[in-house]
């Protein structure tokens, strides 16, 4: 019964420690990828006895100033939702990677333990929950604060986060056809199949339109350039304009968070979550070659390191995106979300159920 | 827009290819440094308390008074730099030499560098060769006004810059800064 607990335990603190873990990094990894594009060396300067480590103290000296900064709030703002709006934005950040799997079943002394923190059969719809609640910290942020500007720029990211979660939501439709559950484990499990006898069955190549579509809505979910006009950091003023201290950095922490479980969704959708090319659970099967058998702990290992490198991959390139374009105005990303990927992804249903009709059921 | 321009996607990739073309342009030549090769820079940064520019040979620094063998000031209080000054940032009291030769001596010689317009006139007006700005020293701050005030004997403790352009003399520190 307790190591019951235990396990339950461990499997969430393991899934809380590598999506809090990951976020906080984002900020060193955001200033010093940028730096290293922009042809600069990036933040270096914070040390502890004289050690640099190239800036990673960084994120512990932002802490550490947003912590003792005040914590300001405007006179006529409402106590309650002014002080709940960034633990909504954080929470349902953090809460919606639960149903993310990171690994294939582990067997450890006949027990079996899926190595995701939440079970759940419809774990796809359960993610998209948490992502669309993510709206409301945003919107009580803009209206609690009892200030025009916030209040518009909640209006704009809530417009902006509907958009783009109808367009993400369409587009998903094409891979749960394809690997037929809502089940995140059995879609990944569905990408483990070989097509033609050699390539792997991953959402990016049953679905490469539907992967882009889900890339750029996600994009615009985690309201983060190209997409920021709800902040705008630099010039225009967004929902959180009177918020300091801690609670400012926990909206810039959801940030990040959004775009890691956007990089988590991403993997276990459409980069074959922590499927390794060939590798099944006794081993790696070269197509039409030898195979080379591998014991449960290693096979268990790998899959777990191919989803960490996977995640990692997808926040850099997302960090790539962010750091090349620049900001859509309003009216376009409105045109881009509503008349581009939205109809974008109801033709992809459209010829995935063709194609499904035409080839008689699920592909892998 | 043109029709390909619409979709951004080719546009998009474009751009990210370019940006990526740097990242991993930039990574090489930082792990090649890292490595040992001392020549490849993947950052065009100068870390500036550590490393600095070049500075050129006709940079106008801060001030110093040039001293004669005896170490007094080379100045005779002709008040030509006074005069010259835009900024009106120096201020000259005239003595007395003691030699008979040398007719004046400044007895007060202030710079309020808060005021100073860095233009060089005082040097092209002086006739005794007394005022240069070539001690290469560019880093004076206070936290204030009056703390900007370079006294005589501030500016007679200061030594030209080296050849290579860097200051050998300390920035003196005025005694009524407040830190």
């Amino acid at each position: 019964m307790i190591l019951d607990l235990g396990i339950v335990f461990g499997r969430v603190a393991f899934v809380m420690m590598f999506v809090l873990n990951l976020g906080g990094l984002l900020t060193w990894v955001e200033r010093k990828q940028s730096a290293i594009m922009q042809d600069r060396i990036g933040a270096n300067r914070a040390s502890i006895l004289g050690f640099r480590v190239m800036g990673l103290f960084h994120p512990l000296a932002d802490a550490i100033k947003m912590l003792t900064k005040e914590d300001f709030r405007p006179a006529r703002a409402d106590r309650f939702l002014f002080a709940l709006a960034p633990f909504v934005s954080v929470f349902f950040a953090l809460v919606a990677f639960a149903a993310i799997p990171f690994g294939d079943t582990l067997r450890l002394a006949d027990r079996e333990i899926p190595l995701q923190a939440v079970t759940l059969n419809v774990g796809i719809l359960y993610v998209f929950a948490m992502l669309s609640l993510g709206v409301y910290g945003v919107m009580m942020a803009g209206w609690s604060s009892a200030n025009n500007y916030a209040l518009l720029g909640g209006q704009r990211a809530a417009a902006l986060m509907i958009s783009a979660e109808i367009a993400i939501g369409a587009s998903i439709m094409g891979v749960i056809m394809v690997y037929g559950s809502l089940d995140m484990q059995d879609i990944v499990r569905g990408q483990g199949h070989l097509l033609f006898g050699w390539l792997p069955a991953w959402g990016i190549v049953t679905q490469p339109l539907a992967f882009v579509l889900f890339v750029t809505a996600g994009i615009a979910a985690t309201k983060r350039i190209p997409f920021d006009m709800p902040e705008g950091e630099s010039e225009i003023i967004g929902y959180f304009v009177e918020y300091s201290g801690m609670k400012f950095g926990m909206f810039a922490m959801a940030d990040f968070l959004e775009t890691v479980v956007i990089a988590g969704l991403t993997t276990a959708l459409f980069l074959g979550g922590w499927q390794v090319p060939w590798l099944l659970a006794d081993g790696f099967h070269v197509p039409g070659g030898p195979v080379l058998p591998l014991p449960h702990l290693a096979v268990v290992g790998l899959q777990v390191g191919a989803f960490t490198v996977k995640v990692c991959l997808m926040i850099f390139v997302l960090m790539l995106i962010r750091w090349t374009l620049p900001r859509f105005r309003y009216d376009q990303a409105m045109r881009l979300g509503w008349l581009g990927l939205f109809p974008l992804s109801i033709l992809n249903i459209v010829l995935t159920g063709a194609v499904l009709l035409l080839i008689g059921g699920r592909t892998p | 827009m043109r029709l390909g321009q619409r979709f951004y996607l080719r546009e998009v990739v474009e751009g990210v290819a370019l940006t990526a073309g740097h990242f991993f342009r930039n990574m090489g030549r930082h792990l090649a440094h890292a490595l040992g090769r001392t020549s490849a820079r993947g950052a065009v940064t100068i870390q500036y308390p550590e490393e600095r520019r070049p500075y050129s040979p006709r940079l106008r620094s801060l001030h110093r008074l040039v001293r004669r063998e005896d170490g007094s000031p080379r100045c005779v209080a002709c008040m030509m730099c006074e005069t010259v000054c835009p900024a009106r940032c120096i201020y000259i009291v005239a003595a007395e030499h003691p030699n008979p030769d040398i007719e004046k001596m400044p007895e007060r010689f202030d710079i309020d560098l808060g005021k100073c317009v860095f233009c060089g006139y005082c040097v092209e007006a002086c006739p005794e060769d007394a005022i240069r700005m070539d001690t290469g020293i560019l880093e004076f701050s206070s936290y204030s006004r009056r703390g900007m005030i370079y006294t005589k004997e501030m500016l007679l403790s200061l030594e030209a810059a080296g050849t290579d352009g860097r200051p050998t003399s300390p920035v003196p520190i005025p005694a009524n800064r407040t830190v």
